[in-house]
């Protein structure tokens, strides 16, 4: 791995909190979220639906709208604060230094333009390239990614292709500047294995070369397993726990990791109700006093009704847990 | 949870079928630009890359099953799949809804259809429009197709039917942009769900869900399918996924089903060589930093198809034959067909 542990991180996270306005008053979609991240690492951020891993997201990158309001926290990127970047300068970093893979692919890419012209779009908002050049270099970031027939692809329109087709249009249109950093919302869901086998090489081989770290959002424990150094565990707007992918999959300390851990299909037999976390997740609106956890957690106790529990930690695995899960009982 | 319908053992007789396709096609071309068009009045019309997404399929889907539809990114299950439930019209062949060609239906009996048989669409945000509630977006079916006595049935209907998905009644008033990419996808399984259908087609309905609600959805299809016999076509990447919740899986490549079989067959013993190579790069939270490889062999242009078997490019068996010879689709074992030459009758 490229990580150098003493080096200071290239992304650190501190107290990151966004809100979203609505009648009757201001919500936190996120809260006192922090984490860091060293160059060439993969973070694989999960956690359930309405979590927070898209917003959170969006707000390193200063990417929310109105009702959403980024409110406080500093998100560090190679020492400077982006939040306190000028709307411009933030410009100049995103899609040149970071840059994001958004979840949805249609919303990021315009109906009215071809893949060619969005993606050439890209390259020239941060430097003056040569149009056959330019045209080129998609045509190869399109092949890298796994789309066949590149220049007949690069002249058509978004609703022409596939879903999987456009979620590598996403990723490809990511990788054209060779961003330090890359913030990737649920980039493979779409994919089958073969082909998120061939992005995630390519992943890879960019880290090697350049040292791109990775921040992955998904739902998928197995690719986050085989792909991140660490693993965060989002719930409710906050990282319950966090560390390396090893200590949190193999001896989680939070029972919401574990219940994650259990709904993963496999052990249970074919055809019979898969294991799940009982209970919804809350919604923004009301969000559980104490733990935000505890409606649904096996061991919650009255503490957990009442205090937010602390933040804890053994060496680079930490966990917000009253009761946290013994190590030596793996699940 | 109901006994599982013995699949396995049921006869192969089309009174089974809710949902046949036959020698079905579907091909995408360009429309041609202004200049093009000029070319061609002076009749050197330039060539217009013509795709075929969808190449003269066979499938049945058996009432009462949940028919498992795998395959690449591009290979045509979207294509296929807004084909059945009506959304795009065929270039070529049938479909038959209990027996009757959705082509020669009266009024009557289309509308049935139509409402009989709903899709679930893999972009949640794009198929929900930006503009309506979700309590809008949910009645507007109930509305148009006048399935409700008063406005009071409709409200009821829809907070059912958000409940019925997990969630909360109270985000009635609120609009897609303002949930996340697994509660829209939520949204759209309400909508299909609030008609009643008989027959889903259900489009990558999980791939955006996170795996606690993806278990609580799998389970949802399940419950749904005891309490209400709905038939689901079930288009997924996830094999784990297809292989827990289908009674047969149909495996598709560049716009053909290139092999079909009960399920726990197919997952015990994978005939095509594609499957295999499917099965072999399954995801584990068990394998740790995996080194990631690039396809083996070419992948193929569905712009551009290979000739004879078009998994020819990355087939570790392929032989001088299979890049001329296209193989036909045969029966291997009750139940099980596979299109490869490898497996033969000798
Ligand atoms: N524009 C918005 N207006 C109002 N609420 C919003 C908006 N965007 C997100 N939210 C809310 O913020 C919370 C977090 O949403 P977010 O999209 O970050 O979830 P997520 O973890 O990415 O979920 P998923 O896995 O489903 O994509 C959710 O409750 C969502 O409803
Ligand atoms: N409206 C269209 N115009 C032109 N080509 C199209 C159109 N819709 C689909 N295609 C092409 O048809 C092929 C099959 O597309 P389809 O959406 O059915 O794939 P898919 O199997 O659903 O893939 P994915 O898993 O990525 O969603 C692709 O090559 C795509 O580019
Ligand atoms: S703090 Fe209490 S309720 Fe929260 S996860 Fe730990 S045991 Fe459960
Ligand atoms: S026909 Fe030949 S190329 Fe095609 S899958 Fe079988 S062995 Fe491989
Ligand atoms: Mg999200
Ligand atoms: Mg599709």
């Amino acid at each position: 791995m490229m990580s150098d542990q003493s080096s200071s991180p290239l992304l650190a996270v501190e107290n990151l909190r966004t809100v979203f306005h609505f009648a009757d008053g201001a919500y936190p979609a996120i809260d006192s979220l922090s984490f860091e991240l060293r160059a060439g690492e993969v973070l694989g951020l999960v956690g359930e639906s309405g979590s927070g891993k898209s917003v959170a997201g969006f707000s390193l990158i200063g990417l929310v709208d109105a009702p959403g309001e980024i409110v406080s926290g500093e998100v560090r990127f190679k020492g400077r604060d982006l939040r306190k970047l000028s709307d411009e300068e933030l410009r100049r970093v995103r899609g040149k230094s970071v840059s994001m893979i958004f979840q949805d692919p249609l919303t990021t890419l315009n109906p009215v333009l071809t893949i060619g012209e969005q993606m050439m779009e890209a390259i020239s908002e941060h430097e003056t390239v040569d149009p056959a050049a330019a045209r080129q270099r998609c045509i190869d970031t399109l092949t890298k990614v796994g789309i066949t027939s590149p220049q007949t692809r690069v002249d058509q329109f978004p609703h022409e292709l596939s879903g999987g087709m456009r979620q590598r249009v996403a990723i490809a249109t990511a990788l054209l500047n060779q961003p330090e950093l890359i913030i990737a919302d649920e980039p493979t869901t779409a994919l089958d294995v073969t082909i998120q086998g061939q992005i995630l090489a390519e992943m890879q081989t960019l880290q090697k070369e350049t040292g791109t770290a990775l921040i992955w959002i998904t739902h998928d424990l197995g690719v986050v397993s085989e792909l991140a150094d660490r693993i965060a565990v989002m719930y409710a707007g906050g990282i319950v726990e966090i560390g390396q992918v090893d200590d949190v999959l193999d001896s989680p300390r939070h029972p919401y990791t574990l219940g994650l851990l259990n709904s993963v299909p496999g052990d249970t037999p074919r055809g019979e109700a898969l294991r799940q976390i009982e209970g919804a997740a809350p919604s923004l609106t009301a969000r559980p006093l104490g733990c935000p956890f505890h409606p649904r957690c096996f061991r919650a106790s009255d503490l957990c009704r009442t205090e937010e529990p602390p933040l804890a930690e053994a060496g680079d695995h930490s966990w917000r847990c009253h009761h946290p899960l013994d190590p030596e009982k793996t699940p | 949870m109901s006994p599982r319908n013995d699949i396995t053992s049921a006869p192969d007789r089309d009174e089974d079928a809710i949902l046949e396709v036959r020698r079905l096609s579907r091909r995408f071309s360009r429309k041609p630009v202004l200049a093009e068009q000029l070319l061609g009045l002076v009749g050197k019309a330039p060539e217009i890359p013509v795709l075929t997404a969808v190449k003269s399929l066979d499938l049945t889907v058996r009432r009462g099953e949940v028919l498992g539809l795998v395959g690449e990114s591009g290979c045509g299950k979207s294509t296929l799949g807004r084909m059945m439930t009506g959304i795009n019209p065929p270039s070529e062949g049938e479909i038959l809804y209990n027996g009757k060609r959705t082509d020669e239906m009266s009024r009557q009996e289309r509308l049935a259809y139509t409402l009989a048989v709903q899709m679930v669409f893999q972009d949640p945000y794009a198929s929900l429009n930006p503009r309506q509630t979700v309590g809008e977006i949910l009645s507007e079916p109930l509305r148009v197709h006048n399935r409700c006595k008063n406005r009071a049935e409709i409200s009821e209907r829809v907070d059912a039917a958000l409940n019925e998905v997990g969630l909360d009644p109270s985000y009635r008033d609120r609009y897609p942009h303002q949930f996340s990419g697994g509660q829209r996808q939520r949204i759209g399984i309400a909508r299909a769900l609030i008609v009643d259908p008989e027959f889903l087609v259900c489009d990558e309905p999980i791939a955006a869900l996170d795996v606690s609600i993806q278990a609580q959805v799998i389970n949802l299809f399940l419950e749904l399918r005891a309490q209400r016999a709905l038939t689901y076509l079930f288009i997924s990447h996830d094999l784990s996924v297809v292989w827990h919740i289908a009674d047969r899986v149909a495996i598709m490549y560049l716009g053909e089903i290139v092999e079909l079989a009960p399920t726990t067959e197919l997952f015990d013993s994978p005939a095509h060589p594609y499957t295999q190579t499917l099965l072999a790069e399954i995801p584990s939270v068990k394998r740790r930093r995996r080194a990631f490889q690039p396809v083996k062999g070419e992948l193929p242009s569905p712009l551009n198809p290979p000739s004879g078997c078009t998994f020819h490019p990355r087939c570790p068996m392929a032989t001088d034959r299979c890049r001329s010879e296209r193989p036909i689709s045969r029966t291997i074992a009750p139940g099980r067909t596979v299109a490869c030459h490898l497996h033969e009758p000798s």
